[in-house]
């Protein structure tokens, strides 16, 4: 009895073997099959080769560069992005529904216009760039404004929604007991943004350990100097080294899968948290 | 009766206390953020048009009807009408699967169809030449019997394919979430098939984030550059999208023409986010 009542319940709508088969099926060939042969060409290739390809000092640079600048870029729009959240969810001032409306649009912007339009603004010679008393272009400065520009939406939309739901009556029970702002913000606002933040942050980061497009026009492209890894890969496959290629894209997806799981890690831990309040 | 009366005294009290100092916070954050976006969003959208319209209109206008600039159109359409419709229907095959059904492992299963998200799209673009390319059993036999399928548009559509995967779904799972199975299971118990349900049921009621969805989709496929670049084997007029013709013609110092292709594309991202406002007000409405 209670098993049929059981069952009853967990497919009260039917079409679930179909639907999730296509599911399944759709999702394997097109993601999880081309993404496992990476790791299946790469064991081929045996581990000393793997090892010299990872280890080249060029490379070893590319990965330095590129987690400094996601890692500097995903600070900065943490930063950014709890204001923007902050300021777009409590405040009311001119030009408001226009910035709600155009935070996204580095999502909708293709990378590939972004990268020349940054470039071209802050060279030497360009409206930002010629103001400015050291080199953006070229540098890594360069590269982590670029990726600024691509990570900014991240944490806004992370935010924004959990900042709209917030109770007021909080604030106000902290305020009448005596705290200042500031110390209702640290303690009482801060603490419930936090796995928010972070889940933006992590998108962020990630997005920027990955980035191509924005950033393979402004930064130049030195060895040892701005060249990130996404472009090492780039340049391994134009040069027809794929062994080469596909070990850095290894690296590349462990990192990001550590981070799938840091955020599933954050997104767990603050149900349990929000559970028990 | 006292509640209505007192949280309002040290409300009052507060906020005369602290009116000013609130009120100094409050537009130096605003200017902050004022500044950021201007300086992050608006100036380098608006220089986007002054660098294409430098030398005139006409100049302008002859950079996009140039030959190479119109095959690199007419692909990235083709391109996205394949892409966008598939992702399309499977994104609401796993928003269906994962918000109407119970079973075990479906957090997994959420986390795998977000991977693309957080994959470089130039491992997205590695990947299918590494199964369709000269260096697999596969690619080989496929290029013996005269398919090729990387360096040629098929690749380009499987890459923008994989890039744009979790966008559709992403949008809808957290509506049809909220929604429940509460009318699909009161459809079942009526009579309808399940397919008559998702027509006449689920449908009107997630019509607006698909499209929004759509929209995202849309604008990512057109735009996707890393992925494809990788893929494409940069043949022009054969296997150039729009990205990748504004990197050939920014890279051979032809900044106009690269800007007036940049124009086209920031004016769809623009639309993209007029549209996308427009739709979160009825999305808001629905969902109240």
């Amino acid at each position: 009895m209670t098993r049929i009542q059981h069952s009853k319940k967990k497919q009260s709508i039917p079409g679930f073997g179909l639907t999730m088969g296509l599911s399944t099926l759709y999702l394997s060939l097109l993601v999880l099959i081309p993404l496992s042969l990476v790791f299946i060409y790469s064991a081929r290739l045996g581990w000393t080769a793997f090892w010299n390809d990872v280890t080249d000092p060029r490379v070893i640079a590319s990965y330095k560069l590129s987690f400094l600048t996601a890692f500097s870029a995903a600070l900065v729009n943490l930063v950014f992005g709890l204001l923007f959240a902050w300021v777009l969810s409590r405040y009311t001032f001119p030009l408001k529904r226009i910035v709600d409306g155009l935070v996204d649009l580095p999502f909708a912007l293709p990378t590939a216009v972004a990268g020349i339009t940054l470039t071209t603004l802050y060279s030497e010679k360009g409206w930002i760039g010629k103001w400015l008393p050291f080199d953006v272009s070229f540098t890594p400065i360069g590269i982590t404004l670029a990726l600024i520009f691509v990570g900014l939406p991240f944490v806004v939309r992370m935010v924004q929604p959990v900042l709209q739901n917030f109770e007021h009556e909080v604030e106000e029970a902290s305020a009448s007991l005596g705290a200042t702002s500031f110390q209702t913000f640290r303690r009482v606002i801060f603490p419930q943004l936090l796995p928010a933040a972070l889940s933006g942050f992590s998108l962020a980061f990630a997005r920027s350990l990955g980035e191509y497009g924005s950033v393979v026009f402004i930064a130049g492209n030195m060895p040892f100097k701005t060249e990130i890894a996404p472009l090492m890969i780039m340049t391994k496959l134009e040069q027809f080294d794929y062994p080469a290629a596909t070990a850095i894209a290894v690296v590349m997806l462990v990192i990001s899968f550590a981070l799938i799981l840091l955020i599933n890690l954050i997104q767990w831990w603050s149900r349990i948290r929000y559970a028990s309040h | 009766m006292e509640s209505t009366v007192q949280p309002n005294l040290p409300r009052q009290a507060f906020a005369a206390r602290h009116s000013l100092k609130e009120n100094v916070v409050r537009w130096s954050l605003i200017t902050v953020v004022l500044l950021f976006f201007f300086g992050f969003l608006i100036i380098p959208l608006v220089s986007i048009f002054f660098e294409a319209f430098k030398q005139g209109v006409s100049v302008y206008l002859s950079s996009i009807v140039e030959a190479d600039a119109l095959s690199a159109i007419r692909l990235t359409l083709f391109v996205t009408l394949i892409v966008v419709p598939i992702n399309a229907v499977f994104g609401i095959l796993f928003a269906w699967v994962i918000t109407k059904y119970s079973f075990r492992g479906k957090n997994l299963l959420i986390t795998l169809i977000d991977l693309p998200f957080s994959v470089s799209p130039v491992i997205g673009g590695l990947i299918f030449i590494l199964l369709f390319g000269q260096h697999s059993s596969l690619g080989r036999w496929l290029i013996s019997h005269n398919i090729n399928i990387v360096f040629n548009v098929p690749g380009i559509v499987l890459a923008t394919l994989f890039v744009t995967f979790p966008f559709i779904s992403r949008e809808l799972i957290p509506l049809m979430q909220s929604q429940g199975t509460v009318s699909e299971e009161a459809s079942i118990l009526l009579g309808a098939s399940a397919w008559q349900t998702f027509i006449h049921v689920t449908l009107p009621n997630i019509k607006w984030a698909l499209f929004y969805g759509i929209i995202l989709c849309n604008a990512r496929a057109i735009g996707e550059f890393g992925a494809v670049s990788v893929v494409s084997g940069h043949i022009r007029g054969m296997t150039n999208t729009m990205p990748l013709q504004i990197e050939n013609l920014y890279n051979e110092y032809q900044f106009v023409a690269a800007f007036a292709i940049a124009s086209i594309m920031s004016l769809l991202a623009i639309l993209t986010m007029v549209i996308k406002v427009v739709l979160e007000n009825f999305i808001k409405k629905q969902t109240r």
